[in-house]
């Protein structure tokens, strides 16, 4: 069964193509038209990841580009399922707002000349739209590791942005993790490719067989791809990267970036070889999982700075994105089943990455505002800066998992999965992080809605947009709960299925 | 048992304790000298496994570049103090065990492997025609995977940008930092004077001559990226203020010529980064050759670092 | 034993080498030196897979041969990127090691 370019492909190529163009011609129009050109390209983006997502719940079918007409396994295909589409929708949304705040933050008109900061952050945000479309869009194991080396090479500079040794340190701890991940990912990739003589993840889905060799890749692959997800306990670099960058810098961080591999772990094990991960491997990351929700939540509870804080809270919630894999596996046919523990993961992975740009931008604009982001000190903020605390408010509504937001139905989605298929443990752990989250965010929120001595005075004033463009993330999050009324099923378009035939 | 198959052997061994001494060895600068070395016996490895093109990467890349960044590195590190505490004998051993379990389960996949696997070289040699190419790997390269190898270009500008970006705010614009010498010796001197010519016709026939025969733009690019780099490191020449339009001008012209020549694909022939019946090969070579300038620009930037000083 | 076998074999223990090297030299230049390492051995996987689908009249498959090229040329990036990361570190405290005293080495409890 052979793949044909289907009418809305062209898109495809489109959503890999224009970042990278943008990032070409930066590099050549210079430092001061950098903002422009991004500002023209993130819209741009986002609109294409609009249409192929209209497309796709439209059509009921996946979208398939085959690059250079050469036809798998000697060429290339890009393919967009339900998958992708939602997370690419997502990811677009969430770089336009954080390239709407950062405005503020980096603005390249502001000197005569090209400068540092403002000509790389923008070249970088462009890097990773056009590294995660080909994360989500990629159809070929190969081309996913020129995607993860992309990525990597556009987040590391923004960790170490402002210069501090410090960040540089944090930076090249992540360099490390993340070269350790791509060569693990590498070599088995080389394993794969010997067994099966194609990477094509559909050719690949047909042709896996359980073996010595094929176990050994989706090992060191999956190890090597956990650690780049910052999965416990292989999280030790996140917390500082992600913290220390600046506040544009770790919103796209935790909201995007980890996303990245996180979604290649996931077509790996759904789409290339759901029969092989067995009930054993299944529970082994559920355990990860859980160790990860409450390690990062117990150390989230302890931290007395914001940012900090909300780092350790992303590897808290990363956790619970791999409490899917032991939900999705059904002991019966010993497979993973693309049901609603997957749904359920993936709008986990949607609406954290809108709360979360939403809080780390709401940190940022608190640390302009008081000047430091000590929790303790924080009394008073919410009274001087309403709409910021409001919105950081909401996208710990929706962490927690409070209807009617994203957050909600996903971990309903999982939880019902977990009830059905009587895995017990799964419900206690998912209960204890919903506390856990609950904990820490009304320990940041209590001090900031306290009424302090005297009203705070902000060193700087904070532009109305930037708080409204936090706001609209985090209501954003907070309404994702409401795709149960439509979209929910565009996630199940998957190659070969159409929308009315759902596994 | 052949001799070339005990040769072999020795071969492995030899490429197995250098590579070890790297590891071992307790002072930076030996395991810098150990790398090198390491890199050119692996060119032969190369070799041995009937992969010239990558034999000539290895050489060029692994070994040569690689090797002069580390030497850059350990050079300067040599004055810094050396605190580190020595992992404990328990967390070594705990460590020496993965991964030697790791070796081992890789090596256990490899020999279970059947004699004969699959593989894709009759189709490669049956669509290459198609491109009017002679070497496989180009075709690869540039046609087949054309997708992989023009995204690769970006992720090395990419890192480039990460380079410049570790320079201090106000040495933005500045000159790289690249250590040359204060008084060039008289014999590195005639080699910048006398090797450069002969490095670029060497470079230019590289990336010509890979379109039927092993080479291409990466190898012709490192070539010319090493003239360059001898050039400025004799001192006769600065190395470019990473603003210079020329500079930025020469990283980009490979990159955008293949997405160029890529979208016309959608018009001349049915599909990005498709090529019209009859002109393939005119328009890889033309690929290759902006390539090659962009990776000799990119590469001999990356090798001299973030920039330091002021525009003057 | 073949000689691809051979040095599909020498390419398993040179990533076996790199990993610990990475995992307990705490110095980051002798982490990204292990690194290369581990990144060699690799592709010389990628050589014998390569030599191993050698068809009748073939010297090699290319297709793992370019992956090999592609990859050299990425990790040359990543290690430039990473010794300008180390040299900065070098500037602005005078010492060059990652701040805790733990190493790359939280895996090795994973497998």
């Amino acid at each position: 069964m052979s793949d044909a370019t289907t009418s809305g492909g062209i898109l495809l190529v489109l959503a890999i193509v224009l970042p990278a163009a943008g990032v070409l011609l930066s590099l050549v129009a210079g430092g001061r038209q950098v903002e422009r050109i991004a500002l023209i390209l993130l819209p741009s983006n986002l609109i294409v990841a609009s249409v192929i997502f209209a497309d796709l719940w439209r059509s009921g079918r996946q979208l398939v580009y085959i690059v250079g007409d050469w036809q798998p396994p000697l060429g290339i295909t890009l393919r967009a399922d339900g998958l992708s589409a939602a997370m690419m929708l997502t990811t677009a949304v969430v770089i336009c707002v954080i390239g709407m705040f950062a405005h503020a933050d980096f603005d390249s008109r502001a000197q005569p000349l090209e400068t540092r900061e403002p000509f790389v952050f923008w070249v970088m945000l462009m890097g990773i739209g056009c590294a995660m479309n080909l994360i989500f869009l990629g159809g070929d194991l190969f081309t996913l590791y020129v995607a993860l080396e992309l990525l990597t090479f556009a987040a590391v500079p923004l960790v170490c942005l402002d210069g501090r040794a410090e960040t540089i340190q944090a930076a090249l701890r992540y360099l490390l993790f993340a070269l350790l991940g791509s060569i693990l990912y590498l070599v088995g990739t080389a394993l794969l490719y010997g067994s099966y003589a194609t990477l094509d993840i559909v050719l690949l889905s047909q042709r896996v067989r359980m073996e010595t060799a094929t176990l050994v890749a989706a090992v060191l692959m999956t190890v090597g791809l956990l650690a780049k997800t910052a999965l416990f306990p292989l999280h030790l670099w996140l917390p500082p990267a992600h913290a220390g960058a600046p506040a544009s810098a770790s919103a796209v961080l935790s909201a995007v970036v980890v996303k990245g591999s996180f979604f290649l772990v996931v077509r790996l094990w759904f789409g290339v070889m759901p029969g092989m991960l067995g009930f054993a491997g299944a529970q082994l990351i559920g355990a990860l999982g859980a160790g990860a929700i409450i390690f990062g939540s117990v150390v989230a509870l302890q931290q007395k700075r914001l940012k900090l804080l909300i780092a350790y809270s992303t590897v808290a919630q990363i956790g619970y994105l791999f409490l899917m894999f032991p939900l999705a596996f059904d002991p019966v046919s010993a497979q993973l089943k693309s049901g609603g523990a997957l749904t359920g993961g993936m709008l986990l992975a949607m609406s954290h990455a809108t709360a979360k740009a939403a809080m780390f931008m709401a940190a940022g604009l608190i640390y302009a505002g008081l000047g430091h982001d000590r929790v303790a000190e924080l009394g008073g903020v919410a009274r001087a800066l309403p709409m910021t605390m409001f919105a950081f408010a909401i996208g710990g509504v929706c962490l927690i998992g409070l209807p009617p937001s994203g957050g909600f139905l996903a971990k309903w989605l999982l939880l019902d999965a977990a009830v059905a298929s009587g895995q017990w443990q799964w419900v206690l752990v998912m209960l204890a992080g919903g506390l856990f989250t609950s904990g820490y965010m009304f320990i940041v929120l209590s001090r900031a809605y306290q009424s302090p001595s005297e009203p705070v005075k902000l060193r700087v004033a904070v532009p109305k947009y930037r708080e409204a463009a936090v706001l609209t993330l985090a209501v954003l999050s907070l309404l994702l709960g409401l795709v149960a009324l439509g979209p929910v099923d565009v996630l199940q378009v998957r190659p070969g299925a159409t929308m009315a035939v759902l596994r | 048992m052949t001799i070339l198959f005990f040769a072999d052997v020795g071969l492995v061994l030899l490429v197995l304790a250098i590579g070890a001494s790297t590891i071992f060895v307790r002072k930076a600068f030996d395991a810098v000298i150990a790398f090198v070395v390491y890199g050119l016996l692996l060119a032969i490895v190369w070799v041995r496994l009937s992969a010239i093109d990558v034999a000539l990467t290895e050489a060029a890349i692994g070994g040569g570049m690689t090797g002069m960044l580390l030497l850059g590195a350990v050079a300067r590190l040599r004055s810094a103090e050396l605190d580190s505490p020595r992992i404990g004998l328990r967390v070594r051993l705990a460590a020496g065990f993965f991964c030697a379990l790791v070796a081992s389960c890789l090596a256990g996949a490899l020999l279970l492997s059947p004699k004969a696997i699959p593989t894709l070289a009759p189709a490669v040699m049956e669509n290459l025609v198609h491109t009017g190419l002679g070497n496989p790997v180009a075709g690869v390269l540039f046609a087949y995977r054309a997708l992989d190898t023009m995204l690769e270009k970006v992720v090395l500008l990419l890192a480039l940008l990460g380079v410049w970006s570790l320079a201090p705010n106000d040495a933005w614009n500045g000159i790289p930092g690249l250590r040359v010498y204060e008084r060039p010796s008289s014999t590195l001197t005639f080699l910048a004077q006398v090797l450069p010519p002969v490095g670029i016709v060497v470079g230019i026939y590289m990336c010509w001559v890979g379109a039927n025969e092993p080479g291409g733009a990466f190898q012709g690019g490192t070539i010319l990226a090493a003239m360059w780099l001898l050039v400025i490191v004799a001192r006769l020449e600065r190395a470019p203020s990473i603003g210079q339009p020329w500079l930025r001008i020469g990283l980009v012209v490979g990159p955008i010529t293949f997405l160029a020549v890529g979208l016309a694909g959608l018009v001349l022939a049915n599909a990005f980064l498709g090529y019209p019946p009859g002109y393939a090969k005119a328009l890889i070579v033309a690929i290759e050759v902006t390539l090659t300038i962009s990776i000799a620009v990119a590469l001999t930037m990356l090798a001299a670092g973030p920039p330091k000083q002021e525009q003057q | 034993m073949s000689d691809a076998t051979l040095f599909g074999l020498c390419g398993a223990a040179l990533v076996g080498i790199g990993l610990y090297g990475l995992i307990t030299n705490p110095e980051p230049l002798r982490k990204i030196l292990a690194f290369n390492l581990l990144g060699s051995g690799v592709f010389l996987v990628f050589g014998f897979i390569s030599r191993r689908a050698a068809a009748d009249g073939f010297p090699g498959d290319p297709v793992p041969q370019a992956m090999v090229i592609t990859a050299i040329v990425v990790a040359f990036a990543a290690t430039a990127l990473a010794i300008a990361l180390v040299q900065r570190l070098l500037e602005q405290t005078g010492r060059a090691t990652l701040s805790s005293d733990e190493p790359v080495s939280a895996d090795k409890s994973n497998s």
